[in-house]
C-alpha cells in the first residue's frame, strides 16, 4: 500500500478537517431555500404526497391494528392529496417524532406535515415554514381526581402534577404557577403512557397536557366520572398543517382544503350527499365550492372537482371531526362551528 | 483382609450410602436446611418465590382475558379494566400482534414480512453451522438478502411495491441488527488492526474514528443521521432514512467492535508475530492465518456481549420514527381503548428479544467451548 509522502498526506487531512469544521455550522444555519420547482408540479409528477405525521397519537394520527394510518392529522394528508391529486389513497404517510418533524419539511423528506404542530411566531418565522390553518384548536388543561374535591386550577397551590418534560407543557405550567403565585411540586415522566399511570396510581394530584390528550385518556378509564377536567386552559394551542416557505401555492391549496371542509360542513355537504348536490343543488356557494360554476378549483392549480373529491373521501369538517375525536372524548368546543356559540372554526366565502 | 470381609456375605452388591448422606434429600440437608438461620432463610426465600411465581401464574393465565369484542374498529376493553391488574389482558396482543410484529406494512401482504424473518433465522442457524464456514457462506448470504429485499420491497414477480416507510416491526429490527453487524464485524477487524498499524496517517485515522465514536451516544449519532445530515444534501436530495439510521449504527457498532478486536490483537503472544515473520509470512498471510484465528477466538465473549447489546440497542431508532419492535409495540398501546396495558405489550416484545438474545448467547458457549477444546487437554 503505498502512502503519500506524509507531510502532504497530513496537509491534506487537517485542510479537509478544517473545510469540515467550517463548513458545518455555516450548512447548519442555512436557511431552506426556495424550493426550484413547485411542490404541486412535484407531487403530480410523482403521483403521491409524502405527509409528516405524529409516530402516534390517539385521535390525531396513529396506525391501527391493521397497520392502516387513520385520525384527523391524517384524514387532512388524505384530503389535500383528494384535491391535489384526485384518490384520498395516494399519501405516503412518514412518521416523524417531535425532534425530527422540522427537518424532515426543511429537507424535503415530507411536503407537509400534519403533526398536531403548534402554531407559532418563531416556527412560522425563522424557521422557514407556513401555517397553513389552524384546523384544532387545543389548549393546556389539567385533570384531577373527583374524589380531591378541586373545582378550579387556583385549588392546585402545594398539588403534585405530572407532566412531561422537554415539552411546552412544562413550561407553560412553570409560567402560570408564577403568574398565579402557586407553588407545586412537579411529577416529570417522560412518557405519556407512564404519566397517565402514574397520575392513575395516585402520584400526583392532577396530570396535565392538552385538553384533548386528557378527555381522550378520561374517556377510556374504567369509570370517566371520576375523574374532571378542570374549567382553566392556561395555554394557547392552535394546531394546523404546514408547509414549507415560499410556494404560496401548494400553502393556498392546503389553507383551502381546510376552509372547504369547513365550509362544507356549513353549507350541510356531506360525504352521502355530495355526488347528488353538486348536480342539483341550486345555491350558487354551493355551485361554486363543488365545482358546477366558476372556476375556484383551476384558480388553486387543481381540478375544478376538487371539493367533491375532498368531501366524497374524507367528509367534511364536522364528520372528520366526529370520526376521530368523538370517539376517544373530545368534544367540538372552541372547534364548533362559528355560528354557534364559542365556535372558532370560520371559513372565509368560496367566491 | 479377612477380617474386614468376615461379616460381609459373599457375592452381595455393596450397600449403598444410606439416603441420608447422599442424594437429594442430604444435599438439602447440607445445603439449605444445615442451621437454625439456614433454616429460617430457606423457608422464607421458599415462602416469596412460592408466592411471586403463584401470583405470576394467577395473573399471566388463570385470571387472564385472551380476547375482547371489538365493535366498528373499536376494542370493548372494559372487562379487561375490570380486573384492575389481576390478570393479564393478552387480548392487546391477540388484537395487536401482527402490527406490533410487522408495523404499517400493508395487511394482505403480511406474508411477505414473515417469510423474511424466517429467512433471516435461516440464515442464523446456517451459518452458524461449521459446515458452512467456507466460501458458500458468500452466496449464500448474497442470496438471501438479495431475496429479503425483494420481499421487503416488491415491485416485481407481481409483488407490489411497499415503500419503506411502511415496514416495521421485527424485520426492522433483524435488519439493522444483521446488516448492523454484518458490516460493522469486518470494518472493525479493519479498525483494529489500522490501531496496531505502524503507518501513522492510518493509525491516527482509525484512532480518530473509534476516539469520536465511542465518544458520542448512539442517540445522538441517530439524531445527526436523521435531523442534520438531510440538511447538508443538496435540495431534492434524500437518503432513506433507514438507511441513514443502518450507517450510523454500523460506524458506532464497528467502534465499539474494533476495540474488543484489538484486546484480543493485543492478548496474543508477541512470539506468534515474531514467528509468522520469521517464517516470510507477508503482512496480510501473517494477519490472516496466524493472528486473526487465535485473536477473535479469544474474544469470543466479549462480541457476542456487543452483539447482544446492539441487537437491542438497534431499538433506539425510534426516536427517529422508525416503528421497530418496541416502537410497534408502543405504538399499539397509545389507542385509548388499549391504553394502560403496556406490560403485557412489554412481556410480548422482551420475549421476543429473550429468544434472540438467550440463542446467541447459548451458540457463543458452545463455539467459545468448540474452539478452546485444545486448552483443556
Amino acid at each position: 500500500m503505498k502512502m503519500p509522502s506524509r507531510p502532504t498526506f497530513l496537509r491534506g487531512l487537517g485542510a479537509a478537517l478544517l473545510a469540515t469544521a467550517i463548513a458545518l455550522p455555516a450548512a447548519a444555519q442555512q436557511q431552506p431555500a426556495a424550493p426550484a420547482s413547485s411542490t404541486i408540479d412535484a407531487i403530480r409528477a410523482r403521483g403521491t404526497l409524502v405527509c409528516g405525521v405524529n409516530t402516534g397519537l390517539a385521535g390525531f394520527a396513529q396506525p391501527d391494528s391493521q397497520g392502516v394510518w387513520r385520525g384527523f392529522d391524517v384524514d387532512y394528508c388524505r384530503a389535500v392529496a383528494a384535491a391535489l391529486l384526485g384518490d384520498a389513497n395516494k399519501v405516503r404517510y412518514v412518521p416523524a417524532t417531535a425532534q425530527a418533524r422540522f427537518t424532515a419539511l426543511q429537507s424535503g423528506e415530507v411536503d407537509i406535515l400534519a403533526r398536531n404542530t403548534t402554531w407559532t411566531l418563531s416556527r412560522d418565522t425563522s424557521l422557514g415554514f407556513d401555517f397553513a390553518a389552524i384546523t384544532f384548536f387545543d389548549g393546556q388543561g389539567f385533570m384531577v381526581k373527583r374524589s380531591l374535591g378541586v373545582n378550579n386550577a387556583a385549588q392546585l397551590d402545594g398539588a403534585t402534577i405530572c407532566v412531561q418534560p422537554g415539552t411546552t407543557t412544562e413550561q407553560n405550567l412553570t409560567d402560570w404557577a408564577r403568574a398565579n403565585r402557586i407553588r407545586f411540586t412537579p411529577v416529570v415522566i417522560e412518557r405519556l403512557e407512564d404519566n397517565i399511570n402514574a397520575y392513575l396510581a395516585g402520584r400526583c394530584d392532577a396530570y396535565t397536557t392538552d385538553v384533548s390528550g386528557l378527555a381522550a385518556t378520561r374517556a377510556v378509564q374504567a369509570n370517566p366520572n371520576d375523574h374532571v377536567i378542570l374549567p382553566e386552559v392556561i395555554s394557547k394551542e392552535p394546531l394546523g398543517p404546514l408547509v414549507r416557505h415560499g410556494d404560496q401555492r401548494f400553502a393556498d391549496l392546503v389553507r383551502w382544503v381546510h376552509f372547504g371542509l369547513v365550509g362544507a360542513e356549513e353549507l350541510g355537504i356531506t360525504t352521502a350527499n355530495v355526488q347528488e348536490m353538486a348536480a342539483s343543488d341550486a345555491r350558487p356557494e354551493v355551485q361554486r365550492m363543488l365545482g358546477r360554476n366558476g372556476d375556484l378549483g383551476r384558480m388553486l392549480g387543481v381540478d375544478n372537482a376538487w371539493m367533491v373529491n375532498v368531501i366524497r373521501s374524507v367528509g367534511n369538517y364536522g364528520e372528520v371531526f366526529a370520526r376521530n375525536l368523538t370517539p376517544i372524548g373530545i368534544q367540538r368546543g372552541p372547534n364548533a362551528l362559528w355560528t354557534t356559540p364559542g365556535g372558532l372554526q370560520y371559513a372565509p366565502p368560496f367566491r | 483382609m479377612s477380617d474386614i470381609t468376615v461379616n460381609t456375605p459373599i457375592g452381595s452388591e455393596p450397600r449403598s450410602a444410606p439416603i441420608t448422606a447422599v442424594g437429594p434429600i442430604a444435599w438439602l440437608r447440607a445445603n439449605l436446611f444445615s442451621g437454625w438461620l439456614s433454616t429460617a432463610v430457606t423457608l422464607v426465600i421458599g415462602y416469596v418465590l412460592v408466592r411471586a411465581v403463584m401470583g405470576f401464574v394467577d395473573w399471566a393465565f388463570v385470571n387472564a382475558i385472551w380476547s375482547v369484542p371489538v365493535t366498528n374498529g373499536v376494542a370493548q376493553t372494559q372487562a379487561c379494566r375490570e380486573l384492575h391488574g389481576s390478570g393479564a389482558c393478552w387480548a392487546v396482543v391477540t388484537e395487536k400482534h401482527r402490527f406490533m410484529l410487522f408495523g404499517t406494512y400493508p395487511y394482505e401482504q403480511h406474508w411477505r414480512p414473515a417469510l423474511v424473518c424466517i429467512l433471516f433465522v435461516a440464515l442464523y442457524i446456517v451459518s452458524s453451522l461449521r459446515r458452512f464456514w467456507n466460501w458458500r457462506l458468500i452466496p449464500i448470504w448474497t442470496v438471501t438478502l438479495t431475496a429479503i429485499g425483494v420481499l421487503m420491497w416488491g415491485g416485481i414477480f407481481g409483488l407490489p411495491y411497499v415503500p419503506q416507510e411502511r415496514w416495521g416491526g421485527l424485520p426492522i429490527t433483524l435488519i439493522l441488527a444483521t446488516f448492523g453487524l454484518a458490516f460493522a464485524f469486518p470494518l472493525s477487524v479493519l479498525v483494529a488492526l489500522g490501531r496496531r498499524s505502524s503507518l501513522p496517517a492510518i493509525k491516527v485515522l482509525c484512532v480518530l474514528y473509534v476516539e469520536l465514536i465511542r465518544g458520542v451516544p448512539l442517540i445522538s449519532l441517530l439524531f445527526m443521521a436523521s435531523v442534520m445530515f438531510p440538511l447538508f444534501l443538496p435540495e431534492g436530495m434524500n437518503i432513506d432514512k433507514l438507511l441513514r439510521a443502518q450507517i450510523a449504527i454500523i460506524l458506532f457498532a464497528g467502534a465499539y467492535l474494533a476495540e474488543v478486536v484489538r484486546a484480543g490483537l493485543q492478548a496474543l503472544p508477541k512470539g506468534q508475530y515474531e514467528a509468522a515473520d520469521a517464517m516470510g509470512l507477508s503482512y496480510w498471510q501473517k494477519t490472516g492465518f496466524i493472528i486473526l484465528p487465535q485473536a477473535l477466538r479469544l474474544v469470543i465473549p466479549p462480541l457476542v456481549n456487543t452483539f447482544i447489546g446492539f441487537f437491542k440497542d438497534t431499538s433506539l431508532v425510534l426516536i427517529i420514527g422508525i416503528f421497530d419492535l418496541l416502537t410497534a409495540g408502543k405504538t399499539a398501546i397509545v389507542e385509548p381503548s388499549w391504553q394502560g396495558f403496556g406490560v403485557e405489550v412489554y412481556v410480548f416484545v422482551g420475549l421476543i428479544y429473550l429468544v434472540f438474545c438467550f440463542a446467541m448467547s447459548k451458540y457463543s458457549q458452545g463455539l467459545e467451548a468448540e474452539l478452546n477444546r485444545h486448552r483443556r487437554r
